[in-house]
């Protein structure tokens, strides 16, 4: 893995993030915009999912306006966090707090997949009622893992620094 | 450029107990630092799906006062905590926001999205339809919102890259 590390560092856009002064910190902030608005969008659902709150909307409704905004900042979010990665990848690999964010975010990702496969399945019987333990247990799981991914990620930035 | 006349200012602060204690706990800065990007997520959202809404891209089924009714409590919740976590982060390294252009910049741009966003909210008290019937106004405040918004976030992102050497 190392030698694949330090090769991802030698690529010529790898040395122009990590030497540029201006580079990092724009995508930094592209990353940062991407993280807020998908932690911000799925909050929305995960406490729709938990019953705490009440939009007037159907779930269904609310997760096909919600969700495509959250996928869409997911991808950015993957990007620019590559991007960062390669600048400066042994370093970032061998980081406790970054190994773990790659983690949760593992189980961020099958978390929604399962959610997206299994508890929709039959969506329409519950889509306007107080939601199943099943949904408010996948809902609580995905607030708690995104927290963890930010909480992680500002760590990992403040023992890079 | 510093704003000289918050130098003592910045200078008496760094020297309060309080300021010492933030520094000598390790965690409490990347903690606070992590409450304060949570806030702003919830910031970001409500945000962004309301100026959208203002902007059409979600048509008419449901009425924009619906939409600030669902968001914009926690948007201004989500702003009391980033006032907090946010003097938190000002006691601990005072020098480094107070003297700082792009943290200065960053307080005028926050003062003029809260303006947007509660210029997008008033009017509706009185009359729901309010931007239905103003559409031309309700493109250009939700323009004008989410990129003071957006430059509010990355202003804050480059508080740590353009420190003042001389401070």
């Amino acid at each position: 893995m190392t030698a694949l590390w330090s090769a991802l560092e030698r690529l010529p856009w790898s040395i122009a993030i990590r030497e540029g002064s201006y580079l990092f910190p724009t995508i930094e902030t592209v990353h940062v915009l991407a993280i807020t608005l998908l932690v911000g969008t799925i909050t929305i659902v995960d406490l729709r999912l938990l019953g705490l709150t009440d939009s007037g909307k159907s779930l269904r409704a609310l997760s096909a306006q919600i969700l495509p905004f959250t996928w869409g900042s997911f991808c950015v979010a993957t990007i620019s966090g590559a991007l960062m990665f390669a600048s400066r990848a042994t370093v970032y690999a061998g980081t406790a707090p970054f190994q773990a964010k790659m983690g949760v975010l593992l189980a961020a990702g099958a978390n929604m997949l399962l959610f997206q496969v299994i508890l929709f399945r039959d969506v329409a019987q519950w889509d306007r009622l107080a939601p199943p333990p099943r949904a408010k247990l996948a809902g609580a799981l995905s607030l708690g893992f995104w927290i963890a991914v930010v909480v992680l990620g500002r760590w990992t930035g403040f023992v890079m620094s | 450029m510093a704003l000289d006349f918050v130098a003592p200012l910045a200078t008496w602060l760094a020297a309060t107990p309080l300021s010492a204690l933030i520094g000598e706990v390790a965690w409490i800065v990347p903690a606070v630092q992590s409450l304060h990007i949570l806030a702003i997520s919830v910031v970001v959202a409500g945000v962004f799906l309301i100026d959208l809404r203002l902007l059409g891209a979600f048509g008419e089924s449901d009425g924009i006062a619906a939409y600030t009714r669902r968001y914009l409590p926690w948007v201004w919740w989500a702003l009391a905590v980033l006032l907090v976590t946010g003097a938190i982060m000002i006691v601990s390294e005072p020098v480094r926001a107070l003297r700082n252009t792009t943290f200065v910049v960053k307080m005028v741009l926050i003062v003029v999205a809260v303006t947007l966003t509660g210029a997008t909210q008033r009017p509706l008290k009185a009359d729901p339809d309010f931007w239905r019937d103003h559409k031309t106004r309700a493109r250009a405040l939700a323009l004008a919102s989410l990129t003071v918004w957006v430059a509010v976030i990355a202003c804050g992102r480059w508080i740590a890259y353009t420190q003042d050497p001389g401070a």
